[in-house]
């Protein structure tokens, strides 16, 4: 089971890695989607299936068009989709950033004794899931329906801007 | 075995598991498990393959005929070997691809279009022992998968480089992404009513007859048949058909996204799409029309798979009847409809389900009071809704320089 | 190193790349992709952690990560009509040139 582990991770870590580094923001993008449908083969392998079809449907299938939808509404020429760094050095004290920021929490890691408990995957049924989620957790539920509404609201309202409307725009 | 199955669990059912099981049975036991995905991802992609050549054939006789002209019938007798011969034609066209196009983009579009279409197959019941993958939250990877076409629709568009693509794909993420929420909304009423995400129990909460008559369907409720209707109408949009296929006309920007592809490329695309349909609908069957169930009592020693197959064909057969009808709907028109009507339409949809849910115990005489508010909460919404989808409407002006 | 140390270092790992990339990338719309990368990466430590040590409650793992996915959408959604006001106010959205507080 560790190789399949490995196998994911590479193939998640690695598609990071290009998406942050290619010039060509739309391949970035598409790398990010496939990142991300590699952290949904991950909640597959632990065995919590709801969450890695809901990271898949949430991530690729929505949050990856909201985001080449920005990319295309956000530019003036086909030059636009190219981004450079801004100096080498930045791009260098960036990845050093990201270094020692991992040494520190692969250290933490290491160093802690961490008991596994040598069971299978816990069992979780939807139904469960939906339970606990209108029982214990109602009002996270209902904080998490207004806040997903007002941020959209809100995003509507900052995105549009306000242009007056064209006349000849009227159906 | 699939809980709550009924009676018929017959040799005929069984037969497609046993021959499975009998072909395994050669290899070594570490091999068995791939060994028999392989076999069923082999017979769905056989099984579908054919059915999507011979729909192509189908749907251009049945346009042909609507329109009072004979259709294809030089290739074979009645034109059967037509499908055999289009699939020549685009294996041996040239595949250009544009010298400004993005290469790995341009080959991977396609791809990955028919890699997820093809992964929505795995969790639709074909019949009482016929269910590739059993989930637990299986309608969940259902509607997964299928968003997940959208991101080639896009990578074709902008590959193309062609600006007409480009725009063309963002109408076409626009429409697919507007037709995402009555498909999904149309579907968690039946969730709701059935209390499981996973295509079998869907199927088994739909089992057994009223008066021994009556199927207890989903689409024989007030909820069902509403749901039913906005769940084929997205899916038409969804999979790019008409009335909405408006990214692939050829009077519309060329081709749309697919300008720049031919031939295999342009052959996977719609087969993508045909698959998409096929996936569909085999998911309409799944939640609405009672899955492999036989409509009567006394027609279960029909086998599952058959009646599956009987439901599938009558509802391709209805898109393509609808094809033939209906003219296309222009962008506007078709993101109006989304978000104006089937929405909201959806939204009450799931409340008249609820209310339905709540009132099952009502005694008696009360039952039809029950069927009255459902059916009121199911047509008065439409009626106002329609009315005020059509309200505001003038006539365009235009104005010349 | 057992599978729960091995996934940790997994998500330590997505989370670094994520921090670099937003510290080094100079277009919006990257550091907001470099900040879900480190969501997606604490969303990989709960399952983790729900994987190897369960708990009395085993649904409470799932439901947080819904939750974070929930959250995370939102703050995307808002994240990116950020970057198309930015760009409608200096026609490109370099991060580098958004630092006058005058709008």
């Amino acid at each position: 089971m560790n190789a399949v582990l490995i196998l994911i991770a590479l193939v998640t870590v690695g598609a990071a890695i290009l998406a942050m580094s290619r010039r060509n923001l739309l391949h970035s993008v598409l790398l990010f989607a496939g990142s991300w449908a590699g952290v949904g083969a991950f909640f597959l392998w632990a065995g919590a299936e709801f969450a890695a079809f809901a990271q898949v449907l949430v991530y690729v299938g929505a949050i990856s068009m909201v985001v080449l939808f920005a990319v295309l509404l956000t530019r003036r020429s086909r030059e636009d989709l190219a981004p450079g760094p801004v100096s080498r050095s930045r791009a260098i004290s960036a990845v050093l950033a990201g270094i020692a920021v991992a040494a520190v929490l692969l250290a933490a890691v290491a160093g802690t004794p961490l008991a596994v408990s040598a069971g299978p995957a816990p069992a979780v049924s939807v139904r469960q899931i939906g339970g606990e989620l209108m029982g214990p957790h109602a009002a996270a539920l209902l904080v998490v329906g207004v806040l997903l509404t007002v941020a959209l609201l809100g995003a509507v309202v900052l995105a549009a801007g306000d242009r007056p409307e064209n006349p000849e725009d009227a159906p | 075995m699939i809980p709550g199955a009924p009676t018929g669990d017959t040799l005929l059912e069984r037969a497609p598991v046993l021959l499975r099981d009998w072909l395994v049975g050669f290899l070594p036991g570490p091999a068995r498990w791939a060994a028999g995905s392989l076999l069923m991802i082999v017979a769905i992609l056989a099984v579908f393959g054919t059915l999507f050549a011979f729909l192509t054939l189908a749907e251009r006789k049945i346009l042909a005929r609507v329109q009072n002209r004979p259709g294809p019938n030089r290739t074979g007798w009645f034109g059967l070997l037509q499908p055999f011969a289009d699939g020549v034609k685009m294996l041996t066209k040239e595949d250009i691809v544009p010298r400004a196009a993005d290469p790995v983009l341009h080959f991977l579009a396609p791809v990955a279009l028919i890699a997820f279409s093809l992964l929505t197959f795995a969790v639709i019941p074909y019949g009482r022992h016929l269910v590739p993958v059993d989930l637990d939250s299986s309608i969940l990877y259902f509607f997964a998968a299928g968003t997940a076409t959208e991101l080639a629709v896009f990578m074709a568009g902008w590959a193309s480089h062609n600006k007409f693509a480009l725009l063309a794909a963002m109408r076409a993420l626009a429409q697919l992404i507007s037709y995402e929420l009555p498909l999904l909304l149309s579907v968690v009423p039946v969730v709701l009513a059935t209390g499981t995400l996973s295509a079998t129990g869907v199927v088994a909460a739909q089992s057994g007859w009223k008066w021994d008559l009556v199927p207890r369907w989903v689409v024989f409720t007030p909820w069902g048949a509403a749901g039913f209707v906005i769940f084929m109408i997205s899916a038409l949009a969804e999979s790019n058909r008409s009335p909405f296929d408006l990214p692939e006309a050829e009077s519309e920007l060329i081709a749309g996204h697919l300008t720049e592809y031919s031939g295999f490329k342009y052959a996977l695309f719609f087969m993508a799409e045909y698959f998409g349909m096929c996936a569909l609908s085999g998911m309409a069957v799944t939640l609405f029309l009672g899955g492999w169930h036989a409509p009567l009592p006394l027609l279960e020693f029909i086998p599952s798979y058959v009646w599956f197959a009987v439901k599938l064909l009558a509802l391709l057969l209805g898109f393509i009847w609808i094809r033939a009808t209906l003219p296309r709907l222009r962008i506007d028109q078709l993101t109006r409809l989304a978000w104006k009507f089937l929405v909201p339409l959806a939204l009450v949809n799931l409340a008249t389900a609820a209310f339905w849910s709540l009132s099952a115990p009502w005694p008696g005489p009360l039952q039809l009071l029950r069927w009255a508010v459902a059916l009121g909460l199911v047509a008065g919404p439409f009626l106002l809704l329609s009315r005020g989808l059509t309200a505001g409407l003038r006539p365009r002006v235009y104005r010349y320089a | 190193m057992n599978p729960l140390q091995l996934c940790l270092v997994f998500s330590s790992l997505l989370f670094a790349v994520g921090l670099a990339g937003a510290l080094a990338r100079n277009n919006g719309i990257l550091v907001l992709l470099g900040l879900e990368l480190m969501l997606n990466a604490a969303n990989l430590n709960f399952i983790a952690f729900w994987r190897f040590h369960p708990g009395a409650a085993p649904a409470t793992g799932v439901i947080f990560v819904i939750f974070a996915i929930a959250v995370t959408a939102a703050e995307t959604a808002v994240g990116l009509a950020l970057v198309i006001a930015l760009y409608r106010h200096q026609q490109n959205i370099r991060l580098s040139e958004a630092n006058r507080l005058k709008g």
